[in-house]
Formats: C-alpha cells, structure tokens, sequence
C-alpha cells in the first residue's frame, strides 16, 4: 500500500537565490575552463575563480543579513519533494564565507608552487592542484548549501574525489598509502550515509532537509537511519576512534593541501553531522545520542592532544593536534541539545561551537602553512632541530604562535572566545564534566605548542642556516590568517543574531 | 505465479552463494570473475522489483565495467600487497558477529517496513507532461533532479582526473596503459571490426530510447566506451595522451553544454536548469547526446588508466 | 501454497545479506583489491534497499517509485568512479613498491 507525498515546500525562491546557484557552478566552470585552455593560464584561472568566489560568499551573506530570512533557491523551479532546493541560513552563511576566504588565502600561498611555469610545457602538478582546489571549493559549497540528504551524498563524494588525490599529489609511496586508506575510509563512510538516505525515503517519502523537520517523528527507524549516516559523517570527519587514517593524510600532503583538508574538508561532513542532528531530528529527543557524540568528542581531546605531544615531526604535530580540535566541535552536541530550561546556554554552546569551526579553521591553516614554510627554510621539520628556527623566519613562527594561541584558548583569541562561551553552557548546564575537559585539553595544547615554539625562539648554540629563501609573501598569508583567527576573539561573547537566522522552530516559517 | 516465486528464491539465493564465494575465495582473479556473474545475477534481480533502467545500468557500469576495471588492477597489483596483517581466527569470530547482527538488524527493517509506503510516483506522473520525455527516471534525471545529474557528471569527470593525478610525473602527456601489442591475435581484430560498428549503433539507440523506454545516456555511453576499449585491444587504435586536444573537448562538452543551458535557463524558462516549455524534450536530448559524448571519453579513459608511457615528441 | 515474503521483502533481505558479507570482507581481508571488490557488495545490498522501497512505492501506474530508481542510478556510476580511483591508487602503489624494492636489489620471492 503506498501512498502519495503531500509536503508543500514552504517557500520559493528568494530574491538572491540565484547566487547560491552561481557559488557551486562558478568553481566548476573555473575546473572546466583550465582543461580546456591548458597549462599556460591555469593559475590565472584558479585565482580569479577564486576571487569571484569570494565575491558570492559576501554577496549572499548581506542577502542574508539584509533580508534576516535564509536565502531560497529551488532549481530548475522544481518544489520538494520531487526537485531540489539550495537553501543558506546563518549557519551556511558563516561557513560559506570562512571557506571562501581560506580557500583564496591558500590559493595565494600555493601561487607558483608545484613547478608552474607557463612558459613551459604542461606540468602535472600545477594542473592537478589548481583542479583539486577548485573541486573542494564547489564540492564543500554545495554540503553548506544543499537542502537534500541525496544531494548533499553527491556533494560529500565530490570531496571525496577531490581529497584523496590532494593528499598524494607528491606521488611518493607513503603519501599514496595514506590516501588509500583515506579512500576506503571515505567509501565506507559513504555506503553507511546512503543505508540511511534509503530507510529516511521509506519513511517519508522525501529527502529534503526543511520538509523532514516538519514531518519527522521520534520512530526506532529514524534513530536507526540518523546513527547509520552520522557514523559514516563520522569515518570521514575522523573523530575518535575512526581518527587513523587522518595523521598520515594530513601531514603527508603538501602544506597548502594540508591547510584546507585539515582547516575545511573535515568541517564538510562535520555540517551535515550538525543538520541531521538540529535540524532533522524532532527537538530534544536525542539526549543519550549526544552525550555519546559528547564522550567520543572528549576522548578526541584527550587522545589527540598527548598523541601530539610525542610526535618528532612537526607536520604530524600539527594533525594530531586537529584530532583533538575535532574533539571540541562534538562538545556542541551535548551542550546545544536545550531542554526547555537551558535554553539560553544551548544557544551559547551553539555559538561557541560554530567560533570554534572558525578559529580552529584559521589557526590551522595558518600552522599548516607556517609548517610549509618551516619546511621550505630547513629542508626539514623535525622538530628536534628546531633551535633557534625563529630568528630565521620570525614571521612563520609568528603566525605558528598566534594560531597556536588560539587552539590553546589564551585569550584574546577565537580558541578562547569559542572555549570560554563552551565551558560557560556546561556550568550553566550542570554539565560540570565537559567543562574539565575544556581546560584539559587548553593545558595539553599549551604542551604541544610551546614544545615548538620554545626551541625555536631561543638562541642556539650552534647558528643554523636556511637551506633556501622564504618568501615574505606567502608568509603574510599564514600570518593573515593567524590574526584573522585571533580576531574572532574580539567578536561579542554573546549568542550570535545570524546563527539563528532560519534555525529552528523559524525553519519552515519562510513565506510571508 | 508459483514458477515466480521458484524464480525469485533461486536467484535469491544464487546471489547469496556468488557473494560468499566471492568473499572467501582465495584467488583474487576469481573473486573478480564471481564479481561480475553477481553483477548479471544483481541485474536480474533489478528486472524482477520492475526497475529495468536500474538493471541496464548495473549490467553496463555496476557489473561490466567495474570488473573490467578491477582485471585490470589484477594485472598489475602484486598478491602480497596487505594493508593489514591478516587476521587471527578470534579477530574473525568476533567481526563476523558484528557483521551478522548489523544483517539481523536490517532485516528486521526489511520485514517491518512504514505502513503506507510513501512515495513521489504521483508527483512523478503528474508532471511528467512537463518534461516532455516519456520515461519517468529520465524525467528525475533530466528535470527534477536535474542537478544531482549535472553534478554526476562533475563527479565522473573529477574522477578520471583524480585517476590521471596519479601519472608518474615523467609520464605527463604520454597515453593512457601500456603501449599496444606489437602482434594482436588475428581473431581479436577481425571480432572488433565487425563488433565494433555493431556495438556502436547499439550504444547510440540505447541512448536515443532512453527518452521514453528504458535505456538512456549512461548505458549508452558504457557501450561505446567498451566498443573503444576494444578497439584499443585489438590494436586499431591507441589511447589518446592525456594532453590531447580532441580528448578534453570531449571530456568536457558534456558538462559544459549542461551548465551552459542550464544556465540559459536562467533567462529562457525563469530558473537555473528549468527548460522552455514546447522545447523541453529537444533540450533534454542535446545535454543528453552531449553527455553521452564525455562520459563514454571518461569511462574509456578510466578503463585504460593513468599515463604508463613516456610521451612522444 | 504460501510464500511468507512479497518478492521485494525477499530481495530487500538478500541486500541485508550482502551488506553484512560485504562489511565482513571489507574488514577482514588484508588485500586492498578484495576490500575494494567488498565495499561493491556492500554498495550492492545498499542500491537493492533503495530497490525495494522503490517497489513499495509504486504507483500511479509505474512499476516503482522512480525517484530512489532514479538514485541508484546516480548512485552505480559514483560508486563505479569510486572504485576507479581506489583500484588506481591499488595499482599505482604496487608499481612503486615494486620500483622500491628492485632499486634496494633485495626483492622478497
């Protein structure tokens, strides 16, 4: 017995839809545009690609901010159920923007790496990565924009797609190992949310995400598909224990690639993680759920941060030290379930989750670079010989310091700022145990990163010498970042407007 | 009524058989043969739940072209490549506990499943007017979920580059798989000549019928790609170098002519990806033969692998 | 005579099955190749989930619901892209390792 779908979407497309279209086609058509007019104009393409990228990302966030209600676009004019919707909130927004900015910033910093010459016959390397950075542009764009659990499938597999080859772009065999098992990883992780995709359509006869909240009701079946898809989000968002495949990916990758798989690419699935949990699931119905997601995230901090604490090379530091920051992003889903009374604090915890997805993406790829740089001086990074690396290269460690000060919490930073609101909601909660567990891992951090940063400024026996020239260019990129991430820190500590635009019980309360 | 049942049953458990089998296998040549008699026995299945697009699809991409793929890592792949020690007996027991409950657990879904069943097939019908096509999984394909399709073919392409980012860097611009035998056996040639053009006219009509029966541009272009694969077997003719001209128009027109009207659509029908209203079957056949086009490039590509030979000056 | 299942039900659980060996074989196959041959199954058992909810959706005169139809679709030719990529890298891995241990002259049998 089966029986017709009627779910009016409840909105149509808003004046400034059509840019939520044009942020996951303009990096496709720039993907198209280097392949068909080959090696000579490659960076040029990508950069200005990227630039009007960036361009969009602001561009729908004051249609945003200036309308005060998500911006809307249903393609082909098609209503859910039977068509797709794009749709960006508060949420989608601030994601949106973060990544374009860091996506443009490591454009800027891989600008005339990987042997381009466009004098020369075409290389692979420039071709390649420019191809893949401009993948994960659309790719991650579509995961914050797309409104359909299928949609967002295609959208998790585009990075899949676009990762994995940025993780061995060196070709060397260690690198091709990690990313092979970063594939398989991936893949599994991929089946699993599609089993749930599957048993979501059985129940209600629709994938998309602001019709599921209207309709869905708090059945074993939507547990089951909703834990199928969040532990696949989970092998590829590599939280603790599905973490393995992520140090070698990470710290493998040439250091531009490792900025954006380790600042964005793990956020990607993250996000899908945050809207099946808020914004599928009925209201504070999954409190068991959470506090699981909470305890895995707590392992995360504990484990990554003493992991990162023995490591010899900096690269691997720097990785394990996003196993444990990932920690902190699941704290959110605990401290953000509100039950009725604690309201006030799960809005806080929510928005000391999303400051910390942006400092740790800016700190991170600000360290990711400076590690590149490290590299670049030395022609090493073991972080034995060290000694005296920053009176080298000050402004790398500069940018390291500064991002380290924000995974630390050490105001005043976006790491604090993000920590500080989250240790707030799990007093205000009574939630006491998460909140020892903010600062412990805020001291293992501190651990990790003075651990470099104290060889580095002192002064060494024996004077090192650089083995090669540091550009003072793409140093300003790293340190650009770093401040950006200690600049989130000035940001009122206070539940954000924005984060709340077409959250919540508003979602579907579109038309006017 | 009863012979279906029979039917049913035995391909059931047929299937079930070839995939054990195919697990525990030792020789890996013959785990990827069982793979592929699995994926005729998938397609059979598919024919029987009434979803023939579906089992055309697996038959082309699922079954043949993915064991294709898989021989000919075969070939190349060493047997003690491991990514793990093997396992012990205990570690054994243990997952394949895990793996029954996580059977057990979806088969009680199966057996329970939501009561109504909801679903979109009115909605499906109901517009199908609108399209102009005749078949309603290329209505969802082209129209309705049009996006999703266009992205695909994204996903293809970037695939194929992914494939190609994995060339030694000395190779860049060489062709695709090692070079052609110097002496194709006789009888090769002589099936592709005369299978090849065969082979061909098939791949285009299950193309042109997919429109309105089942079949479509997928199907269609997995045909001409193993129709060029053939043709590179028998020695006919060589993969194209990566760098070539030729092959990246026709990798990319596919997604270039669906962007472009899509885009058109902006202005011509009111919406990204919406189509004129009297044109809309013609302007689902030209994304369609445009794409047919790349993805066939693609698959073939992805069949011959990366770049293994230094590139000629 | 009675059949206790409707021919989806069967098929639905023969996809429970192959997901399960699928998973078994992922795990604990050390081989990369025989890992990747298992995530197909797995994919296998999951299209045939969208299979059957597709027959339980028919209507309107169609043998199924062509949405989910429609998603496997896209669905076999990720997966297929998947596996491309995965055997690739399988592929190009072996040859490295091979050239490693030829230039250390000390090649195991």
């Amino acid at each position: 017995m089966s029986v017709p779908v009627a779910l009016p979407f409840p909105a149509d497309t808003t004046a400034g839809g059509f840019l939520l279209v044009l942020a996951i086609l303009v990096p496709i058509a720039g993907i198209l545009l280097i392949w068909s007019l080959g090696s000579r104009q490659t960076e040029r393409i990508a950069l200005a690609t990227l630039a009007v990228g960036a361009a969009l990302a602001f561009a729908i966030g004051a249609e945003l901010l200036g309308t005060a209600r998500p911006v809307i676009y249903l393609v082909g004019g098609w209503k859910p159920p039977l068509g797709l919707a794009l749709r960006a909130d508060g949420l989608s927004v601030a994601l949106i923007v973060l990544t374009a900015i860091i996506i443009a910033a490591t454009g800027l910093f891989a600008k005339g790496q990987f042997g381009f010459d466009p004098a020369g016959p075409e290389k692979r390397g420039p071709m390649m990565f420019w191809t893949l950075l401009l993948g994960i542009s659309a790719a991650l764009n579509l995961i914050f924009l797309g409104d359909d659990l299928f949609n967002l499938f295609v959208a998790i597999e585009l990075v899949t797609f676009t990762a994995v080859p940025l993780v061995c772009l060196d070709g060397r065999t260690e690198t091709m190992r990690a990313a092979l098992r970063y594939l398989l990883f991936a893949l599994l992780g991929s089946v699993m949310y599609l089993l749930g995709t599957a048993l979501i359509y059985s129940l209600y006869g629709t994938l998309d995400i602001v019709l599921l909240k209207q309709v869905v009701q708090p059945t074993p079946l939507l547990f089951i598909a909703v834990a199928l898809m969040t532990v696949g989000l989970l092998a590829k968002t590599a939280l603790f224990p599905l973490h393995i495949w992520l140090p070698a990916a990470h710290a493998g990758a040439p250091a531009a690639a490792s900025a954006v798989l380790s600042a964005l690419v793990v956020k990607g699935s993250f996000f899908i993680i945050l809207r099946l949990w808020f914004d599928v699931l009925p209201d504070g119905v999954s409190q068991f759920g959470t506090q699981i997601l909470g305890g895995l995230g707590a392992l995360a901090i504990l484990f990554g941060s003493v992991i990162a604490l023995r490591q010899a090379r900096l690269k691997l530091l720097i990785a394990y030290s996003t196993v444990a920051q990932i920690g902190y992003l699941f704290l959110v889903f605990p401290l953000a379930t509100g039950t009725g009374a604690s309201e006030p604090w799960a809005s806080i915890a929510w928005t000391g989750g999303v400051l910390q997805l942006a400092s740790h993406a800016f700190a991170k790829a600000a360290m990711f670079m400076a590690a590149g740089l490290v590299y670049d001086a030395l022609g090493h990074d073991r972080i034995s010989g060290l000694a005296g690396a920053a009176r080298i290269i000050p402004l790398t460690f500069l940018a390291f310091g500064l991002g380290g000060m924000s995974l630390m919490g050490l105001p005043p930073s976006g790491g604090f700022s993000a920590k500080w609101l989250m240790l707030n909601s799990a007093v205000g909660e009574g939630q006491w145990w998460w909140a020892l567990i903010i600062l412990i891992g805020g001291l293992l951090a501190a651990g990790y990163v003075f651990r470099v940063l104290v060889p580095a400024a002192a002064r060494p026996r024996i004077q090192i010498k650089a083995k090669g020239p540091v550009s003072r260019c793409r140093e300003l990129v790293a340190l650009t970042l770093a401040v950006i991430a200690l600049a989130i820190g000035f940001i009122p500590l206070e539940p954000s407007a924005m984060l709340q635009i077409g959250r919540g019980v508003e979602a579907g309360v579109l038309a006017p | 009524m009863i012979l279906a049942l029979l039917f049913d049953t035995l391909l059931a458990v047929a299937m079930i058989v070839v995939a054990v089998w195919m697990i525990s296998v030792k020789n890996a040549f013959a785990a990827i043969i069982d793979f592929m008699v699995f994926g005729l026995l998938l397609a059979l299945a598919w024919l029987r739940i009434e979803a023939p697009d579906v089992g055309l699809t697996e038959i082309a991409i699922g079954s043949g072209a993915t064991g294709v793929i898989l021989l000919r890592a075969r070939g190349l792949a060493r047997d003690r490549d491991e990514m793990s020690a093997t396992p012990s007996i205990g570690f054994k027991i243990l997952v394949g506990a895990l793996c029954g409950g996580v059977t057990l657990g979806l088969a009680a879904l199966v057996l329970m499943p939501p009561d109504p069943a909801p679903t979109l097939a009115y909605a499906a019908a109901e517009n199908l007017h609108l399209t102009g096509v005749g078949n309603p999984i290329t209505a969802v394909l082209m129209a309705y979920r049009a996006f999703d399709t266009f992205l695909e073919t994204v996903v293809v392409l970037l695939a194929l580059l992914g494939v190609w980012s994995l060339t030694p860097d000395r190779f860049w611009g060489g062709r695709p798989g090692p070079a052609p035998a110097a002496s194709v056996p006789a009888p090769l040639t002589f099936l592709a000549q005369w299978l090849v053009p065969l082979g061909v006219l098939i791949g285009i009509y299950i193309f042109w019928i997919g429109a309105d029966e089942p079949g479509g541009k997928f199907q269609g272009a997995t045909i001409l790609a193993a129709m060029w694969v053939l043709l590179m077997m028998a020695g006919l003719t060589d993969a194209p170098p990566v760098t070539s001209r030729r092959l990246r128009a026709a990798l990319l027109v596919g997604p270039a002519v669906f962007m472009a009207v899509g885009i058109a659509g902006f202005w011509l029908a009111g919406d990204f990806l919406a189509y004129p209203p009297d044109f809309a079957k013609p302007v689902i056949i030209v994304i369609e033969a445009a794409m047919l086009i790349s993805v066939a490039a693609a698959l073939g590509m992805l069949l011959a692998g990366p770049p293994m030979r230094e590139s000629e000056p | 005579m009675t059949f206790p299942f409707d021919t989806a039900t069967l098929y639905g659980l023969v996809g429970a099955l192959l997901i399960g060996i699928g998973l078994f074989g992922l795990i604990v196959d050390p081989k990369p190749i025989r890992k990747i041959l298992a995530f197909n199954l797995i994919g296998a058992g999951v299209f045939l989930f969208f299979g059957v909810v597709a027959k339980r959706g028919a209507g309107a005169g169609f043998g199924g619901d062509p949405i989910p139809q429609a998603l496997v679709i896209t669905g076999i030719v990720v997966a297929f892209s998947a596996t491309a990529l995965a055997v690739t890298l399988v592929q190009r891995l072996s040859q490295e390792e091979a050239a490693a241990s030829d230039a250390d002259g000390k090649d195991r049998p």
